[in-house]
């Protein structure tokens, strides 16, 4: 036992209840990990697309600002879409909550370390970017801070969650891409969304 | 060089946004795009968004499709190259992704280093799947524009309009050089 935080527990933890959050999760673990939680018409995982989860996030967040929109994705994900994060500071949703799991490994090609093993601080570089609330989380109770923090408080919030690098057996989400969005777009809109 | 200029044609492609009811402006500047992307910042209705890097506009604009808002993409040529692994999403989801694109490495072109990416401009973009339309003379600009919304936002794909370097006229590096106002 690492002591590390494991990352299927934290997102079923941060996904119960969800109300009517909207989650996007980058490809890979993190999409695994929130259709662990539960396949959800209001989940939009991602099959490809390598460094535009937060950017979803990003643009889904202004279009429902009324909506909690959370991003899960992983270190590697984050890493490839750093100018999110400034992009992100400056347009400053408060309505958009970006959660890294951070293993530090790319772990869908093998577990080769990432920048954040090296040293690299992400959440340090969403503060300097601007974001209003960052957080590092390496405890239960930190898991139940940044619950709180996400749906009784207000983004632009980045938490960085260190987590343990466990090779888990994947739990897939649909992977028709059309399925995904238009479920989600009925969801969200209603009957509309077929006459936008 | 002359320049094939229509001072008109910007204010026209910001009436069609307002009319397509685009909400997010997706940019990374260039030269051909200074005043539309003035219209934009100044209306109310339109939310602009800086990037740092094209990438970012395409999966900006898949998200805000998934909440119910149109956005459109403006960026310069060199952009495009910048995009293709992203454009996956509005392919494989078929999320509508108009992409007005201003030429450089095109007609008259000063600069060796634009030339590469803008000569393939067209076939990376075709390469990916993405339909692509050109406007070559200011007078066609609009209708094109009016076309692309409509391709993207009626038949969900990405589709990509080249302005060409005739419209905007090419950058002339070495007037920039003397001194004086430019």
């Amino acid at each position: 036992m690492s002591g590390l935080l494991r990352r299927r527990e934290v997102v079923s933890e941060l996904l119960a209840p969800r109300g009517d959050a909207l989650v996007i999760a980058g490809l890979g673990a993190p999409a695994w990990d929130i259709t662990n939680a539960g396949d959800h018409e209001l989940n939009f995982p991602l099959w490809g697309a390598m460094g535009g989860a937060a950017m979803i996030g990003l643009g889904l967040a202004l279009a429902q600002p009324k909506k909690k929109v959370l991003v899960f994705t992983g270190d590697g994900e984050m890493l490839m879409g750093l100018g999110a994060l400034a992009t992100i500071a400056v347009q400053a949703p408060r309505n958009l909550y970006i959660v890294v799991l951070d293993n530090e490994r790319y772990g869908e090609t093998g577990m080769q370390e990432t920048h954040t093993a090296h040293g690299v601080d992400l959440a340090g570089m969403a503060r300097a970017a601007g974001f209003a609330q960052t957080l590092v989380v390496r405890t239960e109770s930190g898991v139940s801070r940044l619950k709180k923090a996400i749906y009784a408080g207000e983004g632009t919030l980045f938490a960085q969650i260190k987590v343990d690098p466990q090779k888990l057996p994947l739990v897939l989400p649909p992977r028709d891409g059309c399925l995904l969005k238009n479920r989600f777009r009925a969801a969200v809109l209603g009957p509309q969304a077929a006459q936008q | 060089m002359k320049k094939n200029a229509d001072p008109a044609w910007p204010d026209e492609v910001h009436a069609l946004l307002q009319d397509a009811d685009v909400r997010q402006v997706a940019i990374v500047p260039d030269a051909g795009h200074a005043r539309l992307i003035q219209l934009c910042e100044k209306d109310k209705s339109m939310r602009v968004v800086r990037l740092t890097t094209e990438e970012e506009g395409v999966a900006l604009l898949a998200g805000a499709w998934l909440g119910g808002e149109k956005g459109v993409l403006l960026m310069q040529s060199s952009g495009v190259g910048n995009c293709i692994n992203m454009l996956t999403l509005p392919i494989a989801c078929q999320f509508p992704l108009p992409m007005l694109v201003t030429m450089r490495g095109d007609h008259g072109e000063f600069n060796p280093a634009q030339i590469p990416m803008g000569n393939a401009t067209q076939a990376v973009l075709e390469a990916m799947g993405v339909m692509v339309k050109r406007a070559d003379s200011a007078a066609d600009v609009p209708e094109m524009v009016s076309s692309t919304l409509r391709l993207a936002f009626n038949t969900y794909r990405p589709v990509a309009l080249l302005i060409g370097q005739r419209v905007s006229g090419a950058k002339d590096f070495r007037k920039l050089t003397r001194s004086g106002p430019l």
